[in-house]
């Protein structure tokens, strides 16, 4: 079974409790929404799904692996990548060696073979670069392969970001507001993007993000969460319009409108 | 030809150590190249140095043995090292490498299979200077090769950004060890050229000083690319013998010009002296993709 099972999840920092007993199913191929107001245990959900935190109790599993004894590292190999709020590219490489960085556990490398210059790694190391270079067209940066990536603008940052997590051939993806400080334009780009990979099949996503107009667009399904505690699950409309979603938002007045 | 020969007899030794310190220097770009700052790179070389020494010495091993030893040995101390101490990040990093720096060199000086404070004598004297610059050779392309091997690309990301690099698969620890150990290794296969060069190792060969050298070339040549290290080791090795010759003897001159040389490197050339090949190359790439 592909779908990611986050069971009875919580996380205490010290005294404080980031996360509360949140469950949840993301199905195969769908894309889920986490919303939620700053401070509602977003960022630490995928945290913990990533392998980063650890959950002080519950239990998480996907493709019948249990998340929650992995180490970060171990997460790629079984399919699961991921983007960071505050993006964490590689500065000093190229948007084409961002790529290639990314394409560790779906590569051999191996020493031996280069140390001797045989034609199997040189044919690798071309059929990676051809790879990296294609995962780089599909977010629409094909053309600034060999730009340093700190000299791309902010919303290229981010499609990069996505093309490094897309170039470990990930099964689900843990996207991280992606379209957080975005002009117009480039939230545009960034929603289209998300939606091509959904129409290419083949990924499940679970995004945290601010912007409704991009959660409406692009989830099957939204979690909210408010406090470290899950209120509401559902299609974006039932979410929308749950009360208890409406409080945690603007909160309430005490006196019922009628 | 002649006039070559007599240059080699004259600067022989200043060839030779120049050998050596960009093999040292190397050793610890390996490291340096996973973002780790080991100030330990000049013990391991004590290690090997005496570990090859004492296996010639005490125990009439041949030389190729001997030098094998010693790399063995420094590795060995490399792992039983880094497996606690590659927890620690940055500073922390150097200041527990450095300890183990001080540890080496009071052993050496208080055991007395090492000679204790006059050192190791009568290892023979077997080291060429072909060997030492076809161990360089070889130590040089293992490690440019090794930047594009899968081990090269997890080292150079994390270096970028830890946390990202685990993200995409990279076992960070792993790598950690397996880096320390590689440059330990090389670092112990250097001191033992170094100590059947120069018939005896004494614990003042490989001190503080040596390890805070071998950072200062690594800063100076580039950690980059793999010439920037030898680079650095050959101009600052070759320094003080360059002055002598314009007639300014050694001394305090020599480290305050040491010293303008960094401070100008780093205010200059952040990349270091290779980098003024390096960009170059880079505008190169750049006309070839507009």
């Amino acid at each position: 079974m592909n779908r990611l099972l986050v069971k009875n999840v919580s996380r205490n920092f010290g005294g404080v409790r980031a996360l509360d007993d949140v469950s949840f199913v993301v199905e195969p191929g769908t894309i889920h929404g986490l919303i939620g107001p700053n401070g509602a245990g977003k960022t630490t959900l995928i945290n913990i799904l990533s392998g980063l935190l650890r959950p002080s109790a519950g239990s998480m599993k996907y493709k019948n692996h249990d998340l929650h004894r992995l180490a970060a590292h171990q997460m790629a190999s079984i399919g699961i990548a991921r983007t960071f709020q505050n993006i964490r590219l590689f500065p000093h490489m190229s948007c084409l060696e961002n790529v290639q960085a990314g394409q560790h556990v779906t590569s051999r490398r191996s020493l031996l073979p280069r140390l001797f210059h045989l034609p199997s790694a040189r044919r690798e190391d071309r059929r990676l670069r051809e790879q990296a270079m294609a995962t780089l067209a599909r977010v629409g940066l094909d053309d600034k392969a060999h730009y340093q990536s700190r000299n791309l603008s902010y919303g290229e940052r981010r499609r990069l970001e996505i093309a490094r997590a897309l170039s470990l051939n990930p099964s689900l993806l843990l996207l991280d507001e992606p379209a957080a400080g975005m002009n117009p334009v480039e939230t545009h780009e960034i929603t289209e993007l998300i939606g091509r990979l959904r129409e290419e099949g083949g990924y499940t996503i679970l995004v945290i993000e601010h912007d409704m107009h991009v959660v409406e667009g692009i989830s099957d399904r939204v979690v909210a969460l408010d406090h470290g505690v899950k209120i509401a699950e559902g299609s974006f409309d039932e979410v929308a319009t749950d009360p208890r979603v409406v409080e945690a938002y603007l909160g309430t007045t005490g006196t019922e409108r009628k | 030809m002649e006039y070559l020969l007599q240059f080699y007899a004259i600067y022989g030794s200043v060839i030779n150590f120049i050998g050596i310190n960009a093999l040292l220097a190397l050793s610890l770009n390996v490291t340096l190249s996973a973002g780790m700052l080991s100030l330990g790179n000049a013990a391991f070389a004590a290690v090997g140095g005496y570990t090859a020494g004492i296996l010639s010495v005490h125990f009439n091993l041949p030389y190729a043995a001997s030098l094998a030893g010693g790399t063995c040995a420094a590795g060995l101390v490399g792992l039983v090292i880094g497996l606690p101490v590659l927890r620690l990040r940055g500073v922390f990093l150097a200041m527990a490498t450095l300890a183990f720096g001080e540890v080496v060199r009071l052993a050496a000086v208080n055991l007395d299979i090492t000679g204790g404070a006059e050192g190791l004598t009568g290892i023979p004297n077997v080291t060429t200077t072909w060997m030492i610059y076809l161990v360089l050779a070889g130590a040089a392309y293992f490690i440019a090769v090794l930047r594009r091997s899968r081990l090269g690309w997890g080292l150079v990301s994390m270096r970028e950004d830890e946390t990202a690099a685990a993200s995409l698969g990279i076992p960070i620890t792993y790598y950690k060890v397996v880096a320390f150990v590689i440059g330990a290794m090389l670092a112990g296969l250097a001191g033992g050229l170094y100590a059947h060069l120069n018939y005896l190792i004494t614990p003042r060969d490989y001190s503080f000083f040596v390890a805070v050298d071998l950072l200062i070339y690594n800063i100076v040549g580039g950690t980059g690319v793999w010439y920037g290290p030898i680079l650095g080791a050959a101009m600052l090795t070759a320094l003080p013998e360059v002055l002598r010759g314009l007639g300014v003897t050694a001394g305090p001159i020599r480290m305050g010009i040491n010293g303008l040389i960094l401070l100008l490197v780093i205010l200059f050339l952040p990349n270091g002296l290779a980098s003024l090949f390096e960009r170059r190359r880079s505008s190169a790439v750049r006309a070839e993709a507009e």
